[in-house]
């Protein structure tokens, strides 16, 4: 019996150092994703993320009716007007078929240009964060030349002289978001600079490449993808803000903001309607926003 | 020094120092203005001369900011020095046809104070550790077999801190960590930079062991830098005692611990707390604060909080290789230098102070 119960014993302990064991594999993003795993409110948000960007990637497939399709004899219908769902607009298109198609547009520039400029920013806040010196003090201040700008102002100013079209609003959008993910990177960055691990890579004869990417961006890496999941919101209400004022893309392509544009002369006719893209872009700016709240709690790494 | 073997790497032989360091010098500059003009420098490390001798543990003591890290980062080409020489079991390092940085570096590492600070955050402890091999070129699995090593014999089991983040760690933890990492590259001298200051007692303890355990098994050279007075006489053979950036007295533990010969040392060891109640102390040994670094006082830097203060102070600066006793000229990096270097007037005869020894 005794015999018996050692065997177990062992057994138990051997499992407990395996499951130990395989728990210390993970790595990093394993820890992250076992701490979501919990945090339902956060899971809740991504798995809306996931259907706004499937139902605007299958929007073909989704849509009821072609989003260009007009027709003046149906035009701003209220809600579930025979097959249109959602209404029709002031040509008579299909409301549900058009946020649809205008979920395209709006993802795409809530999600490139924020990717864009993390790239872009994220290494040029690297570099001014460990060089420091003149080189970082050269970046950081022409940075700060466009952080001068409230960001809005900015957007009209570039896409003004740019011209409208999807790709100058893409660039316009970019060179907005650039800055303050640059700020973040460096923050980031020369505060790991600073720190004794990094002088103990130094002294045991690391080169400066090795550092970066061994101690610096591991480092670097998540407060910026946190923050720069906090900036698709803001990308999206930027790109409808200057789609609204007319520098964004050009009609008739469906985008949230150009459609709240169009509609808001109808808003007295028919505002459930006319409200719709600025649900639309609600719904999205809160799912990302709250989703990387909790990316963030996720991520928050205990030194 | 003792009957050991030599190690294969001992290039210089038992007598050579492990390393000499002559001069050293670092000023910080303090910039200012519209133009970003250098308007001052902080004299952090001023003419700082010593040697380690092969096997010994040479403790460093000081108040804060009297330039002991700065000391560490120099030897250890983690800030360049302006000014002096560093010679490394014989070899020249930093210049033409001397011994190359790298090559310093596999031989002399460092632990750090912060425990928090020390560790990438992201680094399980194994890849901590092994990660030094690997950037000196060792494969992956003969690295890891190393860091697995090295956390046996700084007493962490490998099977269960091998995969652990730093903020898994306690803080005595986190230190062993620290001295695995140190020892990874297979070095001979360990310059430990208040390795053991942030610990509570029972943990310091522990760790201080486990060194002097590792100083034994790996034939390690230590400086030790500390200003717990206690700790540093039961680990140190001899004492270097800084004061704003320069050295004031050298010499053999006991010597200096039983009959200190500079006012600084006297006052600093006086100020050592025992928990007998009866020896409580009730006036400070020593008053005021350092002066600035920026700009130190004339002659003596120890002066104007010196009860022995007289005008030579002011216009002589003592130094440290002054010949006691009328002996020859022994430098404070001379390899026998068993003796007590003072640097003051008191001690030097003939210096005008009229408590010199005659």
């Amino acid at each position: 019996m005794s015999g018996l119960s050692a065997i177990t014993d062992t057994a138990t302990a051997d499992t407990v150092v395996a499951a130990v064991a395989s728990a210390r594999l993970r790595g990093y993003w394993g820890n992250v994703w076992q701490r979501l795993r919990y945090d339902y409110v956060t899971l809740g948000f991504l798995a809306l993320i996931i259907l706004i960007v499937l139902s605007a990637v299958f929007a073909p497939l989704l849509a009821p009716f072609d989003p260009n399709r007009a027709s003046m004899a149906h035009r701003l219908k209220p809600l579930f007007f025979r097959t249109n769902y959602l209404g029709t607009d002031e040509q008579g298109r299909d409301m549900l078929s058009r946020l649809l198609y205008g979920g395209r547009t709006s993802l795409l520039m809530g999600i490139l240009p924020v990717f864009a400029a993390t790239i872009i920013g994220g290494l040029f806040g690297v570099v001014a964060g460990y060089a420091g010196g003149r080189l970082g003090m050269l970046i950081m201040r022409t940075m700060d030349v466009f952080f001068a700008f409230p960001s809005v102002l900015l957007a009209v100013a570039i896409s003004g002289s740019l011209g409208g079209g999807m790709v100058n609003q893409l660039v316009t959008l970019t060179v907005v978001l650039t800055p303050p993910l640059c700020r973040v990177a460096e923050t980031a960055t020369s505060q790991i600079r600073g720190m004794d691990f990094v002088d103990a890579a130094r002294a045991s004869g690391a080169s400066t490449m090795s550092i970066v990417f061994n101690h610096i961006l591991v480092n670097t890496v998540s407060p910026t993808l946190v923050y720069a999941s906090t900036l698709v919101s803001a990308s999206i209400l930027l790109a409808s803000g200057l789609s609204f004022l007319g520098l964004g893309v050009s009609p008739p392509t469906p985008d949230w903001g150009l459609m709240l544009s169009t509609l808001r002369q109808a808003i007295y006719v028919q505002p459930v309607v006319c409200a719709m893209p600025g649900v639309a872009i609600l719904v999205t700016s809160i799912a990302f926003n709250l989703f990387s709240d909790g990316l963030r709690q996720a991520m928050d790494v205990k030194a | 020094m003792n009957a050991q073997p030599q190690r294969p790497d001992d290039r210089g032989g038992r007598a050579q120092p492990m390393l000499i360091a002559k001069g050293l010098q670092r000023y910080f500059p303090i910039r200012g203005g519209i133009l970003n003009r250098k308007v001052a420098q902080v004299k952090a490390v001023d003419g700082v001369s010593f040697s380690v001798l092969k096997g010994e543990t040479l403790g460093v003591v000081g108040e804060s900011g009297c330039g002991k890290s700065t000391l560490a980062r120099l030897l250890m080409h983690l800030l360049t020095r302006d000014a002096g020489e560093l010679i490394f079991d014989g070899d020249p390092v930093g210049v033409p046809n001397g011994l190359p940085l790298r090559e310093m570096r596999r031989n002399m590492q460092m632990v750090f104070q912060d425990s928090y600070s020390s560790l990438n955050p992201r680094m399980p402890a194994e890849e901590s550790i092994a990660y030094a091999p690997r950037v000196h070129g060792m494969a992956r699995a003969q690295a890891k077999d190393t860091a697995w090593d090295l956390l046996r014999r700084v007493g962490l089991q490998p099977e269960h801190f091998a995969g652990r983040y730093p903020h898994e760690l306690s803080g005595g933890q986190k230190q062993r960590v620290n001295i695995a990492r140190a020892l990874a590259l297979g070095p001979r001298m360990l310059i430990l930079d208040e390795a053991v200051s942030a610990l509570d007692k029972s943990v310091e303890a522990q760790v201080l062991n486990l060194l002097c355990q590792l100083k034994r098994d790996f034939d390690l050279t230590y400086m030790f830098i500390s200003h717990d007075l206690h700790v540093v006489q039961y680990i140190a053979d001899r004492v270097l005692v800084m004061y704003l950036g320069q050295v004031v007295e050298l010499g053999p533990v006991e010597e200096i611990y039983r009959a200190p010969r500079h006012p600084y040392t006297a006052a600093l060891l006086a100020c050592r707390l025992t928990v007998d109640p009866a020896d409580r102390i009730d006036d400070p040994p020593l008053v005021g604060d350092p002066p600035n670094p920026v700009n130190p006082p004339s002659g003596c830097r120890f002066r104007p909080r010196c009860p022995h203060a007289e005008a030579v102070c002011e216009a002589k600066t003592p130094m440290l290789n002054e010949p006691v006793l009328n002996e020859p000229v022994s430098g404070p990096w001379n390899p026998h230098a068993a003796d007590h270097l003072v640097a003051c007037h008191m001690a030097h005869p003939g210096s005008g102070h009229s408590k010199a020894m005659h």
